[in-house]
């Protein structure tokens, strides 16, 4: 009988499911940034409320969490593991390497870029998801509907957390800045009509998504909305 | 850029052999022309510590005329130095200033043991090669030209793929140690022309999975391997290995 072979556990297979991975996980992100900036309408976060009520309620969206996590944690996993392999392909390292003659420096930093999201990401679950999925949400809003957006409020005193936030955002814009064409390229999309095109929307997307992010904390914080 | 005669601090790679512990070691060079290529400036070098009764610098070299890929020195962080387009041997030394300091190291990769100093063992290439990068067809006389079925835009990619000189720049230069650049050229040179089509779908599992056992990196898009190939082989090439993988592992029916 035919199978697949190593078709996922060799070097190309293994850029395969991150770059699969990584796409789905783009998807998620604008679905996520789309919601929250709901609370830029500024009507105390009810609409954005009305959003997060959806989200926690629907039961296909509550399948597609299980469907992300899944994702998010093969990213993950596969990203250390590559990490890994490709340090060891250089057991001697150079004692003088010039690195920005040839590549940016974040195509080369996406590890330590995705160890840093890990971080922020931790911190981030901890202050929402299990929140709004376990513990629970202490108050209602005026539609009746579970008050995320004060606990948001509540969340966003702490300067450090708004700190936090930012600099995480920082390092997802870059590590989109590389990942998002990189991504294609790997999926063997490249193309003299459309690498142009992915390359610039990649630009736009990786800019767009994480200043949108992170002007949620810096508006909260600063009293901008509420 | 220098006019005069330069004077130069080396620092040079030396290990005894491909077991023993390497370190840099620090040469001075005086009256050097700017004039001279890289590897004539080693030739000076060598010179003098054969005089003086020393063990010569050894290092890879052939043709001299950068097209045979043998030459390849790490040079200040970058192979075969800093100029775009070429090899260590047509690197001359207009390219440094009165008083630099060069560091000279070997490529480094799992898959390129130094054997000794400055020279590395490449014959992993060589396997990878042999796991599939040949035609098994007869193509008979050369041909009428207007005979061959072959547009002349997939002619001419493939001919600039084809263009690779093995020389391991890519590998050398990727923070990965990645080998994909060399890999995805030789598979391009053949995927592209009829002669090419009837191993296509082997051949591509065949190479990447000798790539694979020989231990270099996966390749994660810097396109430090494309900046840095004496050649100018592009990663459009990794991208239409990526692309004939799929189809060979998820479409073809052929087991490898």
């Amino acid at each position: 009988m035919a199978s697949f072979g190593n078709a996922f556990s060799s070097s190309i297979g293994k850029k395969l499911i991150m770059g699969i991975t990584g796409l789905f996980l783009v998807l998620f992100l604008i679905v996520h940034c789309f919601i929250n900036a709901l609370i830029f309408i500024n009507d105390g976060g009810l609409t954005f409320n009305i959003g997060a009520h959806f989200m926690a309620t629907n039961w296909l969206i509550r399948a597609g969490e299980i469907v992300l996590f899944v994702g998010l944690i093969a990213h993950i996993v596969q990203g250390a593991r590559l990490t890994f392999q490709n340090q060891a392909a250089r057991p001697v390292k150079y004692a003088v390497s010039n690195g920005n003659a040839n590549s940016k420096w974040y195509s080369r930093s996406m590890g330590l870029l995705g160890t840093l999201l890990l971080i922020f990401l931790i911190v981030h679950l901890s202050n929402f998801w299990v929140v709004s999925r376990f513990t629970g949400i202490p108050t209602t809003d005026a539609n009746g509907h579970e008050d995320l957006f004060a606990v948001m409020k509540e969340t966003f005193k702490n300067i450090w957390i708004v700190v936090l936030y930012v600099l995480a955002m920082a390092s997802l814009a870059y590590h989109l800045l590389h990942g998002f064409s990189s991504a294609f390229q790997t999926l063997g999309w490249n193309h003299k009509k459309y690498t142009p095109l992915i390359k610039g929307v990649g630009v736009w997307y990786s800019i767009i998504i994480a200043l949108l992010f992170a002007l949620m904390p810096i508006a909260i914080y600063a009293g901008f909305i509420n | 850029m220098s006019t005069g005669n330069m004077n130069l601090t080396l620092k040079v790679w030396r290990q005894k052999n491909n077991i023993a512990k390497g370190s840099l070691v620090d040469y001075k060079l005086s009256n050097i022309s700017p004039d001279m290529s890289f590897l004539e400036m080693f030739d000076v070098l060598n010179e003098g510590l054969v005089d003086k009764g020393e063990e010569p610098v050894v290092f890879d070299h052939d043709c001299r005329e950068g097209i045979c890929g043998a030459c390849s020195m790490f040079i200040n962080g970058q192979p075969h130095g800093p100029l775009q387009g070429v090899t260590t041997c047509q690197l001359h030394m207009r390219s440094f200033k009165d008083g630099d300091t060069i560091v000279v190291e070997p490529w480094r990769a799992k898959a390129f043991p130094v054997i000794k100093d400055l020279m590395v063992d490449r014959t992993a290439f060589d396997r990878v090669i042999a796991a599939g990068g040949f035609i098994s067809v007869n193509t008979g006389n050369a041909q009428d030209a207007n005979n061959l079925p072959i547009p002349k835009v997939k002619a001419d990619s493939a001919f600039e793929a084809a263009a690779c000189i093995g020389c391991g720049a890519c590998v050398a230069t990727c923070k990965n140690a990645s080998a994909m650049l060399f890999v995805s050229a030789k598979i391009s040179q053949l995927a592209q022309l009829p002669q090419g089509q009837p191993e296509r779908y082997r051949r591509v599992q065949s190479m990447v999975s000798q790539m694979d056992a020989e231990g270099f990196g996966n390749c994660t898009n810097t396109g430090a391997c494309e900046a840095e190939c004496p050649k100018g082989i592009s990663l459009e090439n990794i991208a239409r290995m990526n692309r004939d993988f799929y189809s060979a592992k998820f479409v073809s029916e052929e087991e490898v």
